[in-house]
């Protein structure tokens, strides 16, 4: 049973949105090994995405590439998590212009890998096996994700004043997004319908293990949820995501069909 | 990039064992600021390209290295006993590759 395209287009959104913001990391990383470290993780999440939008394109058929929907598609058809596509920026900076901080960029990191290694694991099983193998090959990557996002959120939380100060700040930032994991989409409830996909909720107790040792370990504290929850994975985004499309999808429209 | 963590943080020697190769090699350095963190380091600048299965990462300063200047009395008398290598000897075709 194949999966339906939007439930693949979400996952595959969230890869290469995350993996377009991470690669603005590319030349300006804090260190050359973690220059590196990062356009990695880029790489791995693009080529997931790569792998997600093939798959999506063969089964939406009408000339649809990979390339047609990484490029050619609007801030209302992206279906990622509002988390994916925040600005590497302390809150309510409203343009993607100032100092990149790098506890966001971790704290994002290790809320979102800590999540994908379940969901991962669990499409492993998927009824369909195109996104079966993508899952397969997916978890190996992103389990290094985690591991290393996960190492610097205690290095930095367990380390100076001002270094656990603005992994604090990151994560009172950030931890209110992934209220959206949790809440269903219709492409979510659809894939599990079919047999395709999984249960969210049923992996939201093994998320909270993982976050709450991880915390612990960086002695952070964990922030009250509540209040807004982000609707990114039903094509309402925040003010960011068209500055990442512009920024991401100006080349390709500028030079349709351009190949090298 | 000049920053203050290249300076704070110790250098480590990298060394890689690569698939078909027996031994670690070393293949470079890099600045960290503990092993754990050397390791990963390492992967994600050595190994980009599959050329390893295993890593070692040692911190430079405790490699003891001999001295340039004492490059004559280290290795120079070895010059003139060619006797000390192998060649002198038939070896038999059982013994097969050495």
């Amino acid at each position: 049973m194949n999966a339906p395209v939007d439930y693949l287009l979400q996952l595959a959104d969230n890869a290469l949105i995350l993996g377009q913001r991470n690669a603005e990391w590319c030349g300006h990383a804090p260190i050359l090994e973690e220059d590196i470290a990062l356009t990695n993780n880029s790489l791995d999440l693009i080529g997931q995405a790569r792998m997600l939008y093939q798959h999506a394109a063969a089964l939406q058929g009408d000339g649809a590439t990979e390339d047609t929907l990484a490029y050619f598609r609007d801030v209302p058809d992206f279906k990622n998590y509002t988390l994916c596509e925040l600005p590497h920026l302390p809150l309510m900076s409203a343009t993607a212009q100032g100092d990149r901080d790098f506890a966001v960029t971790i704290v994002r990191n290790f809320l979102y890998s800590s999540l994908m290694v379940l969901v991962w694991d669990k499409l492993q099983t998927s009824t369909d096996a195109q996104l079966a193998a993508i899952a397969a090959k997916s978890l190996k990557e992103v389990r290094y994700h985690l591991r290393h996002s996960r190492d610097w959120l205690v290095r930095m939380g367990d380390g100076t004043d001002e270094s656990h100060a603005k992994a604090q700040a990151a994560l009172n930032q950030l931890l209110p997004y992934t209220q959206e994991f949790w809440s269903a989409s219709p492409q979510e409830q659809a894939a599990l319908t079919n047999g395709s996909g999984l249960d969210m909720v049923s992996l939201q107790s093994d998320w909270n293990q993982i976050v709450d040792e991880a915390l612990h370990e960086a002695t952070l504290v964990r922030p009250a949820e509540g209040g807004f929850v982000p609707t990114g994975k039903q094509g309402i985004h925040s003010e960011h995501m068209g500055f990442v499309l512009a920024e991401m999808q100006s080349l390709a429209r500028a030079h349709p069909q351009a190949t090298w | 990039m000049s920053n203050p963590a290249l300076k704070e943080w110790p250098l480590w020697e990298v060394f890689v064992r690569s698939k078909q190769g027996l031994e670690h090699k070393h293949c470079g350095s890099l600045h960290a600021s503990d092993s754990e963190h050397a390791l990963q380091m390492a992967r994600d600048v050595y190994t980009r390209r599959q050329e390893g299965v295993s890593i070692w990462v040692v911190p430079s300063a405790s490699i003891s290295a001999s001295e340039p200047n004492d490059k004559s009395e280290f290795f120079d008398p070895a010059s003139d006993k060619v006797y000390r290598h192998p060649t002198f000897y038939d070896i038999p075709e059982e013994v097969g590759h050495m």
